[in-house]
């Protein structure tokens, strides 16, 4: 395996490719009683319309996520309690862009591996054990759409975008979801399920040759096919719709003000461009800046605030929100603000002291195995290093920073999404 | 774990856990109070309003940069409920020295910012800055009444207000909001002064840096707290259920309905209890995780806790309205199970694997060792997790049997959604 040392923040990556395209990963973590392993395909929420065999197919919304749900079922059981009944606490996402499989436990671990390897690659389903899952995965999808911080984003990421496929929950709907069939589920398993499409990564203090022989031992000797996708072409950067509105039971009206940005093209850039998105939020609205403590001060905000930049396939945004009194004022102050800071530039200590900052929570989030595991899939998947950001913290300049609040913090690209609480909860 | 456990000052004790596999160190100073209905609101408040500002770094702003300076050290106000005890403090996070490029010393520097919060806020008068009473007494009336937006953490309180009305134990974390509303900054100080003088204080340290080293760092960062007659932690009472359980039944505009049950487990056989838990709710390979939410598809999640300290077991279950009788039987059948030892070969050894998976793993986060380690000695036990786990590889499937026999229903919480939405 190739071995990479990164001496500045202490860590070290081995990584292979098998024969069969399969990419694997080993961080070890000498010292530490957990073992990880995350097994990912690069298949998600917004891939439902793709290639398969020459043939373009159009698949139900919800359908990576209700494939997830599925895979744990195998012929013998149920791989869930397999693992479970070993001491791993096992759990499984969907995003928009990847579906990962993942477990943690302190002993047996590589039997672990094996169930794990084992129920990704090898799909059983039936049409009742399709249909019964109606239920549950409708069940979950009202219980997302009860919660206020989901419907909050869901809304503003419809204002902001027109066709992209970011626009639809992961989860789907109940009415998508009653189109999935057996042999849909087995379709998309086979075209995103192949080794050369996924990534495993294994976090802890396991021995690499071990991992690789039981990898090379369950999976499938062949990789497969690129699979073209489709995400509907890229939008210009003026949003669908200025605002959404509407009710729920909360206490007090919550908010998500959105900017549209330019969708990354992989590689390092886009590492770059995640860092400098980052950044230029939180000089200009992180908890440290003086907007925060202006709005705070003036009970426009409260500790709920938060602000973040979110790269997906096809699409960038940034968004800011949490509760407040008057959302549209937020938003008005955060577009002033970046306006001030575009024409007045950025006082030098301030910018320092938030790359320091940025670079402490970047080290600190490497405690969690979890982060560590999606930070190198979602690297690997895009084309670049995640372990380099100190290297590109010190490529990246006040400049940067200001160019990216002229081009994307502009009333042009915003929209906003409120939720107000109903009338009779508004004693 | 070589941990250190010393009373360092009267009624000030360090815990330290030495580790260098982290990427940082992480230090807590948390005060210890009895949870108690009058001032449960107070002490929600006050770490809230000392976070606001110091004498040295008077505003949010100033204190944030002063953060940002120290590699984005993060300092959270912490309110927690540890038994019936309210803990209340800061918890600071900041990259071990090894990875600080100019060679500074964090620990210290952080230490004394600490330090600074609990003893130095910025004051006018002999009170705290009335903005900053204001601002926090909103924010804490926001924040109880935000429990609402999440449903199924608003059924979880709302059933042990119920349940344990009478007891300490039902008091929320925060305190209710008609306390808060009467808090004002002359009471808020008073307080203040107060809990200064009578509250045990802990103090935990996990990372590189020596047991010298923190020791001499949070005696200098505390060397201005005043001791007066310490109040010791509250030890929970077990009481009995009622002769029928109670029901209570509450409306809101919701598509699903959230069903909490209370139980009371009459007995003191801890390790047992916890693998009663594990098997009846307390794992995705539970009784009522497999059968009421997989085989029967009866609720979207079902799942039990015990409440160790005060010998409550509850299940918290999220169900069609239409469902409830379907999910309240099916969920005593699940404790009869239990009760009767009627689990196949695989359900005791594959609960104690769980639980030991979950002690074993505890040692990998600072988080969970500060929580785990404050929640020992808020309640006067003294057991570390490899303790906990060599008890519960002794419990016998007979001690289980006998102490699920003592579980008994108490109040049962069900929130409905106002129709029979699908």
């Amino acid at each position: 395996m190739k071995e990479t040392k990164y001496t500045r923040i202490g860590e070290k990556t081995l990584w292979t490719k098998l024969a069969n395209g399969l990419s694997v990963c080993i961080v070890p973590k000498p010292g530490f009683a957990r073992k990880y392993a995350f097994f990912s395909t690069r298949y998600g929420g917004m891939d439902m319309r793709f290639q398969l065999n020459g043939e373009w197919l159009d698949t139900p919304a919800g359908i990576a996520h209700y494939l997830e749900h599925k895979m744990f079922d195998t012929e013998e059981g149920n791989a869930l309690q397999d693992l479970t009944k070993n001491g791993a606490e096992p759990n499984a996402f969907t995003s928009n862009a990847i579906t990962a499989y993942y477990f943690d436990s302190t002993e047996h671990f590589y039997d672990n591996l094996k169930i794990l390897l084992s129920f990704v690659s090898v799909p059983y389903f039936t049409e009742e054990s399709v249909a019964k899952e109606q239920g549950i995965i409708g069940q979950e999808i009202g219980m997302i759409e009860d919660n206020p911080e989901w419907q909050v984003y869901k809304r503003l990421i419809e204002c902001l975008y027109k066709t992209s496929p970011a626009r639809v929950s992961v989860a789907g709907s109940v009415e998508s979801i009653s189109h999935i069939t057996a042999q849909t589920l087995y379709d998309c398993h086979k075209a995103f399920y192949t080794p050369s499409n996924m990534c495993l990564c294994v976090v802890g203090d396991v021995d690499a040759a071990q991992v690789l022989s039981i990898t090379e031992e369950i999976l499938p000797k062949e990789g497969g096919p690129v699979i073209p996708r489709d995400y509907g072409g890229e939008e210009n950067l003026t949003p669908a719709v200025k605002e959404s509105v509407c009710r729920m039971e909360v206490s007090m009206p919550s908010f998500l003000a959105g900017f549209k940005c330019r969708p990354g093209k992989g590689g390092e850039a886009q590492m770059r461009q995640n860092l400098i998105g980052d950044l230029a939020c939180d000089v200009l609205m992180g908890e440290s800046s003086p907007l925060y403590a202006k709005l705070y001060a003036d009970g426009l905000i409260n500790g709920s605030f938060g602000s973040c930049y979110e790269m997906l396939p096809g699409v960038a945004y940034a968004y800011a929100g949490g509760d407040s009194n008057d959302p549209k004022a937020v938003q008005q102050a955060i577009i002033k603000e970046a306006a001030r800071l575009v024409k007045e530039g950025i006082d030098d200590a301030y910018y320092q002291r938030i790359v320091r900052a940025n670079f402490g929570s970047t080290l600190k989030s490497l405690n969690s195995f979890e982060n560590i595991a999606v930070s190198m899939v979602e690297g690997y998947f895009h084309g670049y290093d995640p372990y380099r950001f100190p290297e590109v913290f010190d490529s990246i300049g006040k400049e940067d920073l200001i160019d990216f609040l002229r081009e994307n913090i502009v009333e042009s690209h915003g929209a906003i999404s409120i939720i107000n609480p109903k009338e009779e909860s508004n004693s | 774990m070589n941990e250190i456990r010393k009373e360092i000052m009267e009624e000030v004790y360090l815990t330290y856990l030495p580790a260098d596999k982290f990427k940082t160190g992480e230090l807590s100073i948390q005060m210890v109070t009895p949870l108690r209905k009058e001032t449960a609101g107070l002490n929600a408040m006050l770490p809230a309003v000392l976070r606001r500002g110091t004498m040295r770094c008077p505003d949010m702003e100033s204190l944030a940069a002063a953060l940002d300076r120290l590699y984005g050290a993060q300092i959270d106000y912490t309110v927690r409920k540890k038994g019936e005890n309210q803990c209340v403090g800061f918890v600071a996070g900041f990259i071990d020295d090894a990875y600080v490029p100019a060679n500074e010393k964090l620990m210290e520097q952080v230490c004394r910012l600490m330090g600074e919060l609990l003893l130095d806020p910025v004051t006018r008068n002999g009170r705290f800055l009335p903005a900053y009473v204001e601002g926090e007494k909103s924010n804490l009336i926001d924040a109880i009444r935000a429990i609402r937006n999440d449903k199924r953490d608003y059924a979880d309180l709302r059933l042990l207000q119920e349940m344990c009305a009478d007891e300490p134990y039902g008091v929320s974390r925060l305190g209710d909001e008609e306390s808060a509303q009467h808090i004002n900054n002359q009471k808020l100080y008073q307080h203040y002064q107060n809990l200064l003088t009578t509250s045990r204080v802990e103090v935990f340290y996990c990372g590189s840096c020596s047991w010298e080293r923190v020791e001499s760092a949070v005696l200098e960062a505390l060397s201005a707290l005043p001791r007066g007659v310490v109040e010791m932690p509250a030890v929970a009472q077990l009481s009995l259920p009622p002769e029928e359980p109670r029901l209570v039944t509450e409306e809101m505009d919701v598509t699903q309905g959230k069903l909490s049950m209370g139980f009371r487990c009459d007995n003191t056989d801890i390790p047992a209890m916890i693998m009663v838990n594990l098997l009846f709710g307390g794992s995705s390979n539970s009784k009522l995780f497999l059968n009421v939410r997989e085989k029967l598809s009866l609720c979207y999640y079902a799942s039990s806790s015990f409440h160790r300290v005060k010998g409550i077991m509850t299940v918290s279950s999220g169900i069609e309205t239409k469902d409830y009788q379907k999910a309240y039987d099916e969920i005593l059948k699940q404790l009869q199970a239990v009760q009767r030892g009627d689990w196949e070969e695989w359900e005791v050894p594959g609960a104690l694997s769980t639980m030991i998976n979950s002690l074993q793993s505890l040692s990998d986060t600072q988080g969970g060792l500060e929580n785990f380690y404050l929640g020992q000695a808020a309640t006067g036990q003294a057991e570390a997790p490899e303790d906990l786990a060599a008890q519960l590889r002794q419990v016998t499937e007979e001690r289980i049997m006998a102490s699920a026999g003592t579980v008994k229903l108490d109040t049962v919480y069900f929130l409905k959604g106002k129709e029979d939405v699908q």
